[in-house]
């Protein structure tokens, strides 16, 4: 999904050296109104990712849980069809055994949940992403913190007044817009 | 954060470890030129892997006649080690997802480690059942597919269970260990340059650290943990129930499954600690790799070994117990029959060389651990051994029981398979970052501004 770059949209880019310091800077942008920012961690850090950022649960659960329903339900059809497809007696068991079909209804409940789950991570995290990252710092993947706000031309000046206040290492315009904004 | 911050620096897992870039610096630094050591290691492994081609190779030319298989023992050295590297992978996702799911605080620097191992294992593993099957262009009949005569599998034969079991079980890990390292290979690709970084572009998936992506992130892993928590008991579980569901004295009995989980975590975590010992020294990676690991590894070892140990002191008391001739025969079979030495080694390597593990001193010492990681290693190979070949050796009647002595083939397979384990693992070293970095920020007090002051 690539959006039209907007001209009336600004980026400020900030670096923290502090996780208490993002996280402050983080809730004072919310505080001030500002919604289009994103914070960059090395380490998912949920005080930032909650008190800072508002996250709240994530929708991967549903992938979870439909992904492990359908494949027990899977791991149950198949077997029950093809032992009823051609209903041969072994070993003087039953040709619908069900608890010689609940191993393959587990297996395939577990195969398909996580595959499932990966699946929902991809869409809800917008992975993979190869488009060239926009205000992205190195540092983020080391030791530091880092937040992009993204306003309106008339507002940015005031997030980066906000961001100043915090002590970044660094703070940066940066006129970019992509569409992870 | 909030235990990490509050507990005093000597309870740490890892004291001398002080800063996020303290951990970037020290694992990337693993993934810089190899050294010699690395280099004839990784030479040793390429000649085994070789052996390992050229034996199985060999076998496929001329039948699985070259291999000691034969009635009554059609399962022999092959089925023992694909027992043993099955069981070798459990401990791997009992340190990346139970323990992760229990929040035991010393997984962290231990648990890529101890993934990749579960990876490569469950790799080496699976290649087993078709070297058994002889004639390999046919393995695809293992799987559920429509052929021509709407033929299917036998859906109440425990080997086909192994197969869902086993397949299941190589996606979800190796999916869980790729997720895993997505955040670190893009820590990896922030350091390269050149090649190496478009190759950790890539393999990262262009991951930014953004708080959309670690908020799903962290969610999307407790539920993977989750779900390879009861995955890891059920593995083990259905390899057991090959032997336990089939009427052999010595096979079929309900403590088959319990016994074997127990006793896959055993040899794991040993395999985990001969890995480790030599990983830490070489690649300097003694400050995350501290002894209070090894000493809590020590300790998982412990209990499983008793675990085991009791599992054994059972077998032979229910056996005796029932009254059953076969099974009693079977039994005393194992103990003083042909294979004594085979079962004794078991007990002696399981059972008794383990009771050291009591002493915390020994618990502590690398050296001693890593010896007695190596005894285990090989008392549970022949653990398999001994329930595999004995059992069926000396099964109901007299005139049917028999002898297997493994051929040169199935000897070079079996230390080949050594090799082709190595090979996987001297590379995931290499191209891999060794320790989780984001996950061992978790343990690490976070820089902060203002710090609390007298919070303890």
């Amino acid at each position: 999904m690539i959006s039209p770059r907007r001209q009336d949209q600004l980026g400020v880019f900030a670096l923290f050296e502090h996780l208490d310091s993002t996280i402050e800077a983080c809730k004072a942008l919310r505080k001030a109104g500002f919604r289009k920012f994103r914070a960059y961690a090395p380490l998912p850090e949920h005080h930032l990712l909650e008190e800072g950022l508002g996250h709240r649960q994530s929708p991967v659960r549903v992938f979870t849980l439909a992904g492990a329903l359908t494949g027990a339900a899977t791991g149950f059809a198949f077997t029950t069809w093809t032992s009823m497809d051609w209903p041969l007696i072994t070993g003087g068991k039953p040709v619908f055994s069900i608890p010689a079909y609940v191993v393959i209804a587990f297996e395939l409940a577990i195969l398909f949940g996580a595959l499932a789950t990966v699946i929902g991570l991809f869409i809800n995290a917008g992975l993979p992403n190869f488009r060239r990252p926009v205000g992205y710092h190195p540092e983020c993947s080391n030791g530091s913190f880092g937040i992009r706000v993204t306003a309106p031309a008339s507002r940015a000046a005031a997030a980066k007044e906000i961001l100043d206040g915090f002590g970044p290492s660094e703070l940066r315009d940066d006129n970019q817009v992509d569409s992870d904004d | 954060m909030a235990t990490a911050e509050l507990r005093e620096r000597g309870a740490l897992p890892n004291p001398d470890v002080r800063s996020y870039e303290d951990v970037n610096r020290d694992v990337l630094r693993v993934l810089s030129r190899p050294g010699k050591g690395w280099w004839i290691l990784f030479g040793i492994a390429g000649a085994g892997v070789a052996l390992f081609l050229g034996s199985w190779f060999y076998q496929i030319y001329q039948g699985i006649g070259v291999s000691g298989l034969n009635a009554p023992v059609g399962w022999g050295v092959y089925i023992t080690t694909f027992v043993f590297w099955v069981g070798i992978a459990h401990s791997g996702t009992l340190i990346s997802a139970i323990l992760f799911l229990f929040r035991a605080p010393w997984r962290q620097a231990i648990y890529r480690a101890a993934e990749a191992m579960t990876v490569f294992a469950v790799m080496t593993a699976g290649l087993f059942p078709l070297i058994h099957v002889g004639r390999v262009w046919h393995a695809y009949w293992l799987i559920p597919y429509p052929n021509s005569r709407f033929l299917w599998p036998n859906f109440r034969s425990p080997l086909v269970w192994d197969v869902f079991a086993i397949t299941t079980y190589f996606t979800v890990s190796a999916v869980f260990f790729y997720l895993g390292t997505i955040p670190d290979l893009a820590a990896a690709r922030d350091k390269a340059k050149g090649l190496r970084r478009k190759f950790y572009q890539l393999a990262s998936m262009g991951w930014r650290g953004t708080d959309r992506e670690w908020h799903h992130f962290s969610k999307a892993y407790i539920y993977l943990a989750a779900l390879a928590t009861p995955l890891v008991l059920s593995v083990h579980s259905v390899v057991s129930w090959d032997f336990a569901m089939a009427i052999v004295p010595g096979w079929h009995t309900t403590i088959f499954a319990p016994y074997f989980v127990a006793g896959a975590i055993f040899s794991g975590v040993a395999l985990v600690i001969t890995l480790a010992v030599p990983m830490r020294k070489y690649f300097g990676l003694e400050d995350y790799l501290t002894v209070k690991h090894f000493e809590a590894m020590a300790k998982l070892c412990l209990l499983t070994s008793s675990i085991v140990l009791y599992a054994y002191l059972t077998e032979y008391f229910l056996a005796w117990y029932s009254g059953e001739p076969p099974e009693r025969g079977s039994f005393w079979n194992r103990v003083f029959g042909h294979y004594w030495w085979a079962n004794w080694i078991m007990l002696t390597c399981n059972g008794l060389v383990p009771l050291m593990l009591w002493f915390k001193r020994v618990r502590r010492s690398i050296a001693a651990l890593f010896a007695i990681s190596i005894f285990i290693n090989i008392g549970m190979w022949f653990e398999r051994f001994v329930i595999i070949v004995t059992s069926l050796s000396h099964e109901y009647e007299p005139w049917a029981w028999g002898l297997y002595r493994p051929s040169y083939v199935e000897m070079g397979i079996l230390i080949g398979s050594f090799a082709w384990f190595g090979f996987w693992f001297l590379l995931f070293t290499r191209l891999l970052p060794p320790v989780a970095i984001a996950e061992m920020k978790e343990v690490i007090p976070p820089p902060m501004r203002r710090r609390k002051e007298g919070a303890r």
